[in-house]
């Protein structure tokens, strides 16, 4: 390395030697910086988090208390345990796309250039980003499982670890598309974008699938979409942990899935963070 | 401050850009822009929107790789030893790049966690700036409190964290009024003094003119000018005859016109409203020559002034078009001395901009 020596500049009383760390420990350290930051955030405006569960409670009360009735789900079951999965990856996925508007907004601000000005590792900003909106969407997730617990639903005929998998494999889910919001949130020209592109993509996915109805009443040409695509697919795991039934395909299949989803989007988000411009 | 083991170059500048090419989507941006910017001077990079001016602060600075040409920054270069030179350079951009959640002290010390300062070391340094930027009262104030000021101010405390050799500000003041624009200078002007070289780009020609030992005239993506101040200045031919006429009768006009004219060194040309006419000429001495032929045709005169060339006159007849053209720079300061307000206040800068250069002799 042929760095010029500028003899540099006569600075104040504080001695500015930079810590020394392995490549690793870097990576670490600098998303840890970066998550706290975010958690420090999503503290300082609780109105956010809070609106974040008033739309899962209200399709709560709206599925228990309207369509419910209508929608059969096979005999001797009832429909709010049948809903309540549905309903907490419906939360945990939108909860998930709030990764890319922070990272919409980060851009808009100039806050990415600095970032990327900076001598820090090139994918904490990313990892801790989607390790805060993590943290962010088990509390949303516990929130409601309150509710759910309130208006009636019940695990069925399960183990504690086996509901506690059936979390697990929420959040990763989650954290997985976290991913996929990432590369749009840096893609997009403004936060506003994000914030409509980013959910427009996952509403067939979390409609047109098991969550609110069973998939056998839908239209044929559906029904093959509906069965098969990964919202589906792990909402009937988690249901299968939470109330009893065959589990093995379907988990195996959802975590094929978060794995799959990762493995593309996590180098795909690193490589467009590191090529943004500010806008 | 730090000690480098590294080894000095000789004659290597601070700043080094060859050839610099850059495209957006078949977009222009960079047509080959040339920069050296020497230790330890400040180097102004003056153009309107448009001209390249960010687009090369962002290659220089790590941000973007260019699509041709080669540039270094402290011997270093800005492709292949990027990381590197980010723990040695500062970068101010044209927005205040802070987080708004957090408080001035924790931006600061983010900041410099990022930069790899220990914990203890990032926290002391952060209080250091703060105090140094007059903002330790608001130290524990979430930054969306901030003025659009403070917000720069600690912006540009978070670029100084690691004391860089070398500091870019990529519009420095824009937006800011005029008192904060003041500070802003004043702390340059400090910086410099203790040794750290300045690249700056600029819209306003009272700041490259206040503040850059040398300044690069760029316009469509490539340097069309570069020298001191005064090179540049002298390279427009000495001074400028500004008259304003009482009356707008278009025959006393065109009769001023043809008296500056011949008095001039240059063409005479009159503004949009068709009062103020501006000659260049060579010297004070023609002065009252001037004003003596314009008294015998009996022509009044508002005002009359000799100027020496701005900045903004170097822009103009090197480009064809006034600095900021595209955009007017919210409430940027006129030169002090350069034109007497004709019709009302400095307000009226941005029409004087748009209606000149109508009529030539």
């Amino acid at each position: 390395m042929s760095a010029l020596d500028v003899g540099a500049p006569a600075g104040g009383g504080v001695e500015l030697v930079p810590a020394r760390r392995g490549r690793l420990a870097w990576v670490v350290i600098d998303a840890w910086i970066m998550a706290r930051r975010n958690l420090v955030q999503t503290w300082r405006i609780p109105e956010l988090l809070v609106f974040s569960m008033i739309q899962p409670v209200m399709f709560v009360l709206l599925f228990t208390y309207v369509f419910g009735g209508a929608i059969d789900v096979g005999p001797g079951r009832k429909y709010v345990d049948y809903m309540m999965p549905g309903v907490f990856m419906q939360t945990v996925v939108f909860g998930a796309m709030i990764t890319g508007i922070g990272l919409a907004e980060d851009r808009q601000r100039g806050l990415i250039d600095r970032f990327r000005s900076l001598p820090m590792s090139r994918s904490a900003l990313l990892t801790g980003r989607t390790l805060s909106d993590l943290v962010r969407n088990a509390l949303i997730l516990v929130t409601m499982l309150l509710v759910g617990l309130a208006v009636g639903f019940r695990f069925g005929d399960t183990t504690v670890p086996a509901a506690l998998l059936g979390f697990g494999l929420m959040l990763l889910f989650a954290y997985a598309f976290s991913w996929i919001s990432a590369v749009i949130g840096l893609s997009v020209s403004s936060a506003e974008a994000a914030q409509s592109g980013g959910f427009i993509w996952v509403f067939p996915l979390v409609f047109a699938s098991s969550a609110f109805a069973p998939v056998g009443s839908m239209p044929g040409w559906l029904q093959a979409f509906a069965r098969h695509q990964p919202v589906s697919v792990t909402i009937d795991a988690v249901r299968a942990l939470f109330l009893g039934g065959p589990v093995t395909s379907v988990l195996l299949q959802s975590l094929a899935w978060c794995v799959g989803l990762l493995l593309v989007f996590v180098p795909f988000a690193v490589r467009v963070y590191r090529r943004s411009a500010s806008t | 401050m730090v000690c480098r083991t590294v080894r000095r170059v000789a004659d290597e500048p601070a700043v080094l850009a060859e050839d610099l090419r850059k495209s957006f989507r078949g977009k222009r941006a960079l047509a080959g822009l040339d920069l050296r910017v020497a230790v330890g001077t400040v180097h102004g990079v003056l153009g309107p929107n448009g001209a390249g001016k960010t687009t090369a602060v962002r290659i220089l600075t790590t941000l973007l790789r260019p699509d041709a040409g080669r540039a270094r920054v402290l011997g270093l270069d800005v492709v292949r030893e990027a990381h590197e030179l980010r723990s040695r350079i500062g970068l101010t951009g044209q927005y205040a790049a802070v987080d708004e959640r957090l408080t001035g002290l924790e931006n600061l010390e983010m900041f410099g966690r990022l930069y790899r300062l220990p914990a203890r070391v990032a926290r002391a340094r952060a209080r250091e700036l703060l105090e140094r930027f007059d903002l330790t009262d608001a130290a524990g104030r979430q930054t969306r409190t901030y003025s659009g000021g403070m917000r720069r101010r600690l912006d540009l405390a978070a670029s100084l964290l690691i004391n860089p050799p070398v500091l870019f500000l990529d519009e420095p003041t824009t937006g800011l009024d005029p008192r904060s624009r003041a500070a802003m200078w004043q702390v340059v002007e400090d910086l410099v003094r203790a040794g750290t070289t300045v690249l700056l780009t600029t819209q306003y020609l009272e700041e490259a003119d206040r503040l850059a030992d040398r300044i690069s005239v760029i316009d469509g993506g490539r340097v069309i000018a570069e020298g001191t101040v005064d090179e540049l200045k002298a390279r427009t031919g000495g001074s400028r005859l500004d008259i304003v006429l009482a009356g707008d009768d278009p025959a006393q006009v065109e009769a001023a016109r043809a008296v500056l004219a011949r008095f001039g060194t240059g063409p005479a040309t009159a503004d949009a409203d068709a009062r103020r006419i501006t000659v260049p000429v060579a010297g004070a001495s023609v002065l009252s020559a001037v004003v003596r032929a314009l008294d015998e045709i009996a022509v009044t005169l508002d005002d009359v002034g000799l100027h020496r060339p701005s900045l903004d006159d170097v822009f103009l007849s090197m480009t064809g078009h006034r600095a900021g053209d595209d955009e007017p720079p919210a409430g940027a300061p006129a030169v002090p001395g350069e034109r007497p307000p004709a019709d009302g206040a400095a307000g009226d800068d941005d029409s004087d901009r748009d209606g000149r250069s109508v009529v030539t002799a």
